[in-house]
Formats: C-alpha cells, sequence, structure tokens
C-alpha cells in the first residue's frame, strides 16, 4: 500500500492509471456482452461474411447498395437490421434478387445453393440487428396436440385468413399487391416471414405470438389443407366459384335437358 | 343458313278422336264416381286436357318450381338437426380441427349435421345447391318472359306476383346463408347491419329492433330460423300458388306460327304429355342437384369456422344473388354527409337499400310504363320474337348488363388474384363499366335485332339458301335461292307494327309521345303483299338473267342485296 501511496505523485502515475481504467472497461465490456461465438467460429464466421458480402455486392447491392443502405428511387429497402431471417425467407422463396422492379415481388424458382443463402444471411446479419434464422424446435409443428391444433385454426382465422383466405388459399391486396398463398409453403418460411413482415406483411412478433403458437397455425395449416374436400373444392375461393358453378353447370346443363325435352314429341 | 323451317308439327295428339262406344266400365269407375260426389273430382279433372304449348324456354319456370321443391324436402331433413340458437358451447363433435373451439350452438349443430349425421352434408349440399339454382331458375325465367314480351296485358299481375318470388326469394336465400353461423354468415349478417343502420334517420332503431340490440346479440338466429322455414316458405308457397293458378288461368303463352292465334292454344294436353315431360324433367332437376351435392363442395363451414365478430377471411362473398349488391358497395366512393353530429351514410345506403330498391322498382314497374308508352290496351297470347320489339330487348340486355357489371363487381378481389391484375384497376374499371357498358349494350343489341330484322326481310323476300352454288357458262358463281314455306313467311310477318302513338282524340303529353316514337323508331317494317309478289318474280327473272349474258356476279349481288343494305 505504502507503494502506492508513494508512487501516486509519480508522473507515470496519470498515464497509467488511465491505461489502467480503459483496460478495466474494456474487460468488463467483454465479461458482460454475451460471447456471440468462439474464436475458430469467429474465424468462420468472419468467412462466411466475407462470402455473404461478395455474393450481395454481385447480386444484391444494384438495388439495396453496396452496403446494404437502400436505394430510395430503386424502391428498396435499407437491410441493415432486416436480419438472417429476412434473407433466408425472400432468396429462399426467390423472392430476391427480383427480376423485374414490381410492386410485389413474387415467388419463383430459387438458384442460389444452402451455403450461399447462409453467407448472404451472415453478412446481413453482421451489420445490425434483426430476427436469426430459426432452430427446427422453434417452427416444427408436429408436436402439437389435437387440441393445439383446433386452436391453431382460431389464431389463423383471427390473424391471417383476413388476408391469406380461410384455407391460406391467399386474396387481393390493393395496388397489384397480393397476400400469396401458404398452401404447401414450409413452415420454417411461414416462421420467418410472420417475425420478418415481408411486403405488405405485418411483423408478428414472438411478443405478441410466441413460437408455440406459430407452430399451432402452421399444423392447422397444413391439416386442414390435407383434409379431403367434399367433393370438388373449386380451389377453395368461397361463394364466387360457387356461383359461377351453379350457372354454367347447373343452370346450363338444365337448359340443355329442356331443350332435349323439347324437341321430343309426344310419341318420340 | 338453314333450310325453311319447319314450324307447326303435325300432332297426333291433336286430333280429335271419339272413344270406342262400346268400351267396359273401368275398374276405377266405382271409386272415382265416389271420389267425384264428394269432391267434385270430374270438374277438377277437367284442366287435366289442358294444351301446353311446347318450347325448351316454356321449361325455365319449371326448373324454379323443381328446385323449390327439393329445398322443401332437403330443407325438412335439415330441421331435424339443425339448432337455431346461439348459446356458447364448446365443440365435441368428431371434427378434429375443430376440438373445444367456442362455438355457437347454431354451428355446433350445422358441423353434426355435416360429420356426425348418417347423409347429412350430403343433403345440406344438394339444400345449398338447389338454393342456387332456384334463384337463378327464377332469374332466368323472368328473362324469358321479359324478352318474349309474355309480361302484357292480361299478364301483368302475374308478372308482378314473379318479381315478388325473386325478392322474396332473395330474403330466403340471405335467411339461410346466415342459419349455419358460420364465418362467412356472420361476415353476411355484418353486411346487413350496415345496411340495415345506414337507412337514415330510423337505422340505429331498425338494427336494435331486428338483432334486438346491438350486432350480433343472442337473437338473430332464431328470428332468422323462423323467417327461413316459417314465414318466407309459406309467402313462396303462397305465390307459387298463385302464380300457378292464374298461369292456368290466362293459359299459357305460344310462339306465332300459321294456326297459332292471340285466341287459341297449340301444343299438348297436360295429360298424359306433359304428367310425363314434366314429371321425367323433374327427376332430371333432382338428378343434377344431387350430382352436383355429390360431386362439388358447397359451403364447407368446417373450414370457414365459428363466427367471430373479430375475424374475417379473404374472398368473404355473399351467394350468388346477393352478389350485385356486394359489387356495388365495394366500387361506390365512399360518400358520407355530417350533418348536426349525425353521419349520413350514401355509401352504404345507395348501393345496399337503393340499388335493390331500385331493381325491384324497374321490374315491377315495366309492364305498366311500356303500356303506357305503346299505349297498347290488347291482350296478347303470342309471344314477341326478340328481335321485333328491339327496343325493349335492348333495354333489357342493358339492364342484365348493368346487373352483370355490379355482379362482376361483388369478386374483384377474386377477379384481381386469378387473372393477376390490381385491385384498384378493377375496381376503377367497375365504376365506369357499370354506366358505360349497358349503354354500349344497348347500341350493339339494338343494331343487332334490327339487322335480325333485316334477315327475316330478306328471307321472306329471296328465301333461303339453298346452299348450291351455280357456275354459269360464263364463268361466274351464284348461289340459287329456294322460296320458304307459306308457313315460314307467314311467322316471319305476322307481327305487328309497332306504331308511334298518334294524338287520336285523345290527349298524349309530349313526353309520352317522344318516348312512344323512339320505342318504335327503327323498325325494319315487314314486306307487304306486293312486296313479296314482285320479289317471286325479281327471282324468277335472276334465274332467267343467269342464263344470259349479263354477268352472273351482278344475279349474285342481287340475291344477296338483304346483307348489304
Amino acid at each position: 500500500m505504502r507503494f502506492l501511496a508513494s508512487g501516486r505523485r509519480h508522473k507515470a502515475a496519470r498515464p497509467l492509471l488511465l491505461l489502467l481504467s480503459l483496460f478495466l472497461v474494456g474487460a468488463v465490456y467483454a465479461l458482460v456482452t454475451p460471447a456471440t461465438s468462439s474464436s475458430a467460429e469467429g474465424v468462420a464466421d468472419a468467412q462466411l461474411i466475407a462470402a455473404g458480402k461478395n455474393l450481395f455486392a454481385t447480386n444484391c447491392a444494384s438495388c439495396h447498395g453496396l452496403n446494404a443502405e437502400g436505394l430510395a428511387q430503386q424502391g428498396a429497402p435499407n437491410l441493415t437490421n432486416v436480419g438472417a431471417a429476412a434473407v433466408d425467407f425472400q432468396v429462399r422463396t426467390g423472392r430476391m434478387p427480383m427480376a423485374n422492379p414490381l410492386v410485389q415481388a413474387p415467388r419463383k424458382e430459387n438458384t442460389f445453393t444452402e451455403d450461399e443463402i447462409a453467407a448472404l444471411a451472415a453478412y446481413v446479419a453482421s451489420l445490425g440487428d434483426g430476427p436469426a434464422i430459426p432452430d427446427e424446435s422453434q417452427y416444427d409443428p408436429s408436436s402439437v396436440s389435437a387440441e393445439g391444433v383446433a386452436r391453431g385454426g382460431d389464431l389463423f382465422r383471427t390473424n391471417c385468413s383476413a388476408c391469406h383466405n380461410f384455407k391460406g388459399a391467399g386474396g387481393a391486396l390493393p395496388d397489384g399487391r397480393v397476400a400469396p398463398s401458404l398452401q404447401g409453403v414450409d413452415a420454417k418460411e411461414i416462421w420467418e416471414a410472420m417475425r420478418t413482415g415481408p411486403g405488405q406483411m405485418p411483423v408478428f412478433a414472438s411478443g405478441s405470438i410466441p413460437d408455440e403458437d406459430v407452430q399451432k397455425m402452421v399444423a392447422y395449416l397444413e391439416q386442414v389443407n390435407a383434409t379431403p374436400s367434399a367433393g370438388l373444392s373449386l380451389g377453395g375461393l368461397g361463394p364466387v366459384a360457387e356461383g359461377f358453378w351453379a350457372w354454367v353447370a347447373g343452370i346450363g346443363s338444365l337448359v340443355l335437358f329442356a331443350t332435349w325435352i323439347a324437341t321430343r314429341g309426344p310419341r318420340a | 343458313m338453314a333450310k325453311p323451317a319447319e314450324l307447326s308439327p303435325e300432332s297426333p295428339a291433336m286430333e280429335v278422336r271419339t272413344p270406342p262406344k262400346e268400351a267396359a266400365p273401368s275398374k276405377l269407375a266405382g271409386p272415382a264416381t265416389w271420389v267425384d260426389d264428394r269432391i267434385g273430382l270430374a270438374k277438377l279433372m277437367g284442366n287435366i286436357r289442358k294444351v301446353f304449348p311446347d318450347h325448351w324456354s316454356f321449361l325455365l319456370g319449371e326448373i324454379a318450381l323443381y328446385s323449390f321443391v327439393i329445398l322443401l324436402l332437403t330443407g325438412v331433413f335439415l330441421t331435424i338437426w339443425f339448432k337455431p340458437s346461439m348459446a356458447e358451447v364448446e365443440y365435441a363433435g368428431t371434427y378434429e380441427l375443430m376440438r373445444n373451439v367456442p362455438m355457437s350452438e347454431a354451428f355446433a349443430s350445422t358441423l353434426a349435421i355435416s360429420f356426425d349425421v348418417r347423409g347429412g352434408l350430403l343433403v345440406r349440399q344438394i339444400h345449398h345447391w338447389a338454393a342456387m339454382l332456384f334463384v337463378a331458375a327464377m332469374t332466368v325465367h323472368m328473362l324469358r318472359v321479359f324478352f318474349t314480351g309474355a309480361y302484357r296485358k292480361p299478364r301483368e299481375l302475374n308478372w308482378l306476383i314473379g318479381v315478388g318470388l325473386l325478392s322474396i326469394g332473395l330474403v330466403e336465400g340471405f335467411a339461410g346463408y346466415s342459419l349455419p353461423d358460420d364465418l362467412l354468415s356472420g361476415t353476411g349478417l355484418r353486411f346487413v347491419d350496415g345496411l340495415v343502420r345506414s337507412i337514415p334517420l330510423i337505422g340505429t332503431w331498425a338494427e336494435f329492433f331486428v338483432f334486438g340490440g346491438e350486432f350480433p346479440g343472442e337473437l338473430v338466429i332464431a328470428r332468422l330460423y323462423m323467417v327461413h322455414i316459417l314465414l318466407v316458405p309459406g309467402l313462396l308457397l303462397g305465390l307459387i300458388s298463385a302464380h300457378m293458378a292464374l298461369l292456368v288461368y290466362h293459359k299459357h303463352t305460344h310462339w306465332p306460327a300459321p294456326g297459332r292465334t292471340n285466341h287459341n292454344i297449340q301444343g299438348y294436353p297436360f295429360f298424359p304429355i306433359y304428367v310425363a315431360k314434366a314429371g321425367g324433367f323433374f327427376f332430371i332437376v333432382f338428378g343434377i342437384t344431387i350430382l352436383m351435392g355429390a360431386l362439388i363442395q358447397i359451403n364447407p363451414v368446417w373450414l370457414f369456422g365459428p363466427y367471430n365478430p373479430a375475424q374475417v377471411t379473404a374472398g368473404s362473398q355473399p351467394d350468388w344473388y346477393m352478389g350485385f349488391v356486394e359489387g356495388a358497395i365495394r366500387i361506390i366512393p365512399n360518400w358520407e354527409t355530417h350533418l348536426l353530429g349525425t353521419t349520413w351514410s350514401w355509401n352504404i345506403f345507395l348501393p345496399g337499400v337503393g340499388l335493390m330498391g331500385l331493381l325491384f322498382t324497374a321490374l315491377g314497374a315495366y309492364p305498366f310504363i311500356e303500356a303506357w308508352i305503346t299505349g297498347d290496351k290488347s291482350e296478347h297470347h303470342l309471344l314477341d320474337r326478340p328481335r321485333n320489339a328491339p327496343n325493349r330487348t335492348a333495354l333489357g340486355v342493358a339492364g342484365m348488363a348493368a346487373y352483370g357489371m355490379f355482379w362482376l363487381a361483388g369478386g374483384n378481389d377474386i377477379i384481381a388474384t386469378q387473372f393477376h391484375v390490381s385491385l384498384n384497376a378493377v375496381t376503377y374499371f367497375m365504376r365506369v363499366a357499370v354506366f358505360v357498358v349497358p349503354v354500349l349494350a344497348f347500341i350493339v343489341t339494338k343494331r343487332i335485332c334490327l339487322s335480325l330484322q333485316r334477315a327475316d326481310r330478306d328471307r321472306v323476300l329471296h328465301g333461303s339458301e339453298s346452299n348450291i352454288i351455280v357456275r354459269s357458262p360464263d364463268g361466274g358463281y351464284s348461289e340459287s335461292h329456294a322460296p320458304i314455306s307459306q308457313g315460314e313467311a307467314y311467322s316471319l310477318t305476322r307481327h305487328p307494327q309497332l306504331e308511334a302513338l298518334t294524338p287520336n282524340g285523345e290527349k298524349v303529353g309530349r313526353t309520352r309521345q317522344r318516348l312512344s316514337r323512339w320505342f318504335a323508331d327503327g323498325q325494319v317494317p315487314t314486306p307487304t303483299a306486293e312486296e313479296i309478289e314482285a320479289a317471286a318474280h325479281h327471282s324468277s327473272d335472276v334465274a332467267a338473267i343467269e342464263g344470259g349474258d349479263t354477268p352472273a356476279i351482278e344475279s349474285s349481288e342481287t340475291a344477296e342485296t338483304g346483307a348489304s343494305h
């Protein structure tokens, strides 16, 4: 203690103290911030991010900018905080990169490999904050109970059917946009879409709809579409298709029969 | 082109035959006398040989009648299990995807009919398809009556009964659509709730009266049930009886042909010909409806889920017959007036209440308006061919076009998604189309009618095309025409010429005169006897010329003049 007391007027004391406190702050920060990866992973991550940055520059930057800052005149949003889940969703479903600057990115065939999607997602995730690609345990609907499926139906009708129709057949939105069909869509993509809100879709965050509820809704959607229909389902579009069939098949065939009856004479 | 058509085929059924004198007394004679002594059977049986004319379009009303019978039969089956109650229960039936979901008893019993009652789903689907066909058949039957002028004196009252049947048919269909208490029926009820509330001044009061308080309340399903199975079917039954009693009283109308006049009726007797034909047609209608119920899914309420005011689904539409109101509401601009703290919702009142009122008022008033315009007070038992009343036909098609545009607009979202166009573009297009398309339809229809009149005139004057092309010695080609039969010529020329009202003694207002001039305008005159005579000579001249020096192309032109002038 005497050493400290005597040395406190030493001329190196102030710089040393400054250094020490900086070190302490740094050490505490390193301790408090959760470690995201071990150093070996860190190296791999860095390589992935670099690969993703290259892919981004060739495939995405023309609209979203070299640093994913977005270009207003292209209608391309800033991607710094969209997260890996958004990239995974948009690229995996072929929505991005867009072939044409349309009002809405349509689903099309994805031409990227798993590794390329992972690299792109890692790069965009490294730019900021956003939902990560989910674990299978987060979206897999296989463990949902029968009651859970029915509850999922109720949740689906409350949150989804207004745009996507009662069995996920899709529906129209203003200005040429559509709520796409959800039939045959992967559980993972539905999870990602709910968490990231692509296009017109609002974000359904885990605070309002936890992962278990997403699983229930996905389970309902899968089961309701696997349920056999009571005859031709007419696309699951509701009464418009039914009216069309009543007129064309019903009245149409009955008029043909009426014509046939009228051509028969009394002795025919 | 067709060879001369054969109209009015000889009918053995029309021959007068005398029964063999020595016929042995039938075994039925005893019981028949017994019944006749008590309820006057013989008098009732007098109508059994009533004559009806034969034409496919006369069977359209029968489709409606038979659908109604099917609705009564299947409806009775459904009432055995349906519970018209809005009390909340937790579902415990066999449909797994609804397990423990809270719902009304009405919806739970509908699910039970669909999944737990043997044949229940089939009967439900037959009932719903029959309802769609019922209204559709009434509509096509009405169009047939309209376009042939069958509503004219003395049948105006029967036309009014028909309009009444159609309008309460809509009410009946809507009430049935609402009973299962699924998401779509609830949304439809909410729609009607909005219509009721949009009525100026009394709207809110009327809503509370209908729903027994605020929407949705706990009463409306039970009330609609009463309307659906008692009140409206009773009215329908009564009006259908009156409709058919008047049909028998007036006798059926028939198409003009030799031997058919305004004072007779030509056709086959009800017994046995129409007993067989109409009876057979009933089974055909029933069969088609069963096939549709068995093969095509309709109103899958288990997919829609129970009604919950917080929920809605894309593609929420009414059944087809309310589609025009839905469409009008979808395309009207958002007009509202705010006055002294009150809101006047023209955006709902005009397309909803206003359009329905307009449609049925126009339908009901038309026969009287036309009679007023033409000043025609005579009885009509011969039908008009639609082309011979071009303005009426054009008006009818214009009305159909307006209805059709509103109807299409009701499916604007389905059109947008299925044809990959913008919902807004569809909506804006429809806003214009509901006004422009009827006008175009009117003009086009009138032109077609007048062209057909000209074609008729040419057929009378020049005969029908023989399908034989003749090459003359100098290389020209021509088609000779065969004269049409006397009977066909009669059928094509017998319709009276429309004439503008002339102020002949009685006072005729300016508007009425103008309207009647417009109504008679543009008609192609039917050929006179002299013209027909002249044309006959002319065609023999042509035949002579064809062999001579005149280029044959000219003669064929002469024969075809009709197409060019």
